[in-house]
């Protein structure tokens, strides 16, 4: 059963009916204890780091996540889940899980004719492969609205960039935890792939 | 580089599908569902149902339709029609959508969209608008008025006005709607969609007169729409998706293209 973290934060039900779609069982909850013992975990969201971080941590659900990082559940983060998997977001300057070095900043783009947020679809490249994105192909496309992104320490933590104005990682990921910027469940069939496959893979770092 | 969109009106009517030709004459076309699930499978990259349904104790089918759209296509939807507060919003993103479009209410009540803006974030906030040339006059200095109620009620308010004080109000979008080009598939209104483009820096979307992938290109490239709206030449399938979208790449366009 794969556990779908609910801190309040946007619409939680579409990353369930794409399971529900797949027919992959799930169930949406708050509840820390079944984080911490889950199977396999989905950190979606939308909204604001700052104000979803400080949920996490009143719903006991930041240690809940790091617990079941260290004991080696997959857990797959989504849009804000990506974002706050780092260790500080600069959306109002949020302390974050910290499960991968990194900071979340703010596009901030020299053309006048690109908009913030980066919203719609884009191309991804892949670059380190990763159980997750075996499915991706050249010119694949896949669903963004954000207007911040994810940027680890490390280089070795980015799986995938898209371009806008600049290159920035849209994948990133470390040991048992993979995390995309853009949203899987709004991403047509390459999407539904994508979480396909994050539900088959055991967890093993590449 | 983020591809251009191509976007497919369904005006949804007591659950069925229909499409008005100048907001009259309307007459019921499909189910809703299938037509949704068919322009998924065939690429489209969103969506927007647009409840025309006139009576409020039917707008239950509506959140039917949302959430039986959602469990089978994978891309996103908005929807709009009959949404006058953020509950009625809430619904109806609970269902599944994932935007909300507003339009006659936000006229009447501006704080629709900065209340909606701040419970879900500014990208969620679809500001939808009909607009008539009027030509310009005192109250209108562009010309253009925002016209409500379906068409049917002019506002003396100035669309380029509107449209700025929607974005500083939190709409994420804007939807313009030409009153004058609906329907007629004689091309959107080029003019329009670039006055709109120049003011706001949220993205526009183009709706009204697409009638062939000529206009789709115009409007997306001279207009600078970042999305171009269609609905009658796909409901009654004089173009494919597929061909749309391989003459829009075709001339250079970035679409996305793999689906």
């Amino acid at each position: 059963m794969i556990q779908i973290v609910d801190y309040g934060a946007g619409n939680l039900t579409s990353v369930k009916r794409a399971l529900d779609y797949l027919g992959i069982a799930s169930a949406v909850t708050a509840d820390s204890e079944a984080i911490r013992n889950a199977e396999r975990i989905i950190f979606p969201g939308v909204g604001h780091a700052k104000t979803s971080v400080d949920v996490l941590r009143q719903r006991g659900l930041d240690s809940a996540l790091r617990d079941a990082f260290s004991r080696q559940t997959p857990i797959l983060g989504i849009c804000l889940g990506t974002q706050i998997v780092l260790s500080h977001s600069d959306e109002g300057d949020a302390q974050c899980l910290g499960l991968i070095d990194g900071n979340c900043v703010r596009f901030d783009l020299r053309s006048p004719s690109l908009k913030v947020p980066h919203m719609g679809w884009n191309s991804i490249t892949v670059v380190k492969q990763h159980p997750v994105l075996k499915d991706v192909e050249e010119g694949d496309e896949f669903y963004f609205v954000h207007s911040y992104f994810p940027r680890p320490q490390d280089e070795a933590h980015v799986f995938a960039v898209c371009e806008y104005e600049i290159t920035f990682p849209a994948a990133i990921g470390d040991k048992n935890l993979f995390a995309t910027q853009f949203h899987p469940e709004k991403s047509g069939k390459a999407g539904l792939a994508m979480l396909k496959n994050f539900c088959d893979w055991d967890g093993t770092p590449c | 580089m983020l591809s251009k969109r191509l976007i497919a009106c369904l005006d949804v009517r007591d659950g069925n599908l229909a499409k008005s030709v100048k907001f009259v004459n309307t007459k019921d076309i499909g189910d809703p569902v299938a037509a949704a699930k068919k322009y998924y499978e065939e690429g489209l990259d969103e969506l927007v149902f647009y409840d025309i349904t006139a009576s409020s104790d039917k707008r239950d089918i509506m959140i039917d339709v949302v959430s039986s759209v959602a469990s089978q296509v994978f891309i996103p939807f908005s929807v709009g029609g009959g949404l006058r507060s953020v509950e009625d919003c809430s619904r109806v993103l609970l269902a599944g959508a994932e935007k909300v479009n507003v339009n006659t209410a936000a006229v009447h009540n501006p704080a629709l969209i900065s209340r909606a803006s701040r419970a879900f974030g500014a990208q969620c906030v679809v500001l939808s608008m009909d607009v008539r040339r009027v030509g310009p006059a005192e109250p209108i200095p562009s010309g253009y008025e925002i016209v409500i109620n379906g068409g049917r009620t002019p506002t003396g308010i100035d669309a380029v006005e509107w449209a700025k004080r929607g974005e500083r109000l939190g709409a994420g979008e804007l939807v313009v709607n030409s009153i004058d080009a609906d329907g007629t598939k004689a091309g959107y209104d080029i003019e329009l969609t670039q006055r709109m483009v120049h003011s706001v820096s949220i993205p526009v979307i183009a709706s009204g007169g697409g009638g062939k992938p000529e206009h789709l290109y115009e409007v997306l490239t001279e207009g600078g729409a970042d999305a171009a709206l269609v609905a009658s030449i796909l409901h009654y399938e004089e173009f494919t998706i597929r061909e749309l979208k391989e003459y829009l790449h075709g001339r250079g366009i970035k679409m996305r293209m793999r689906y």
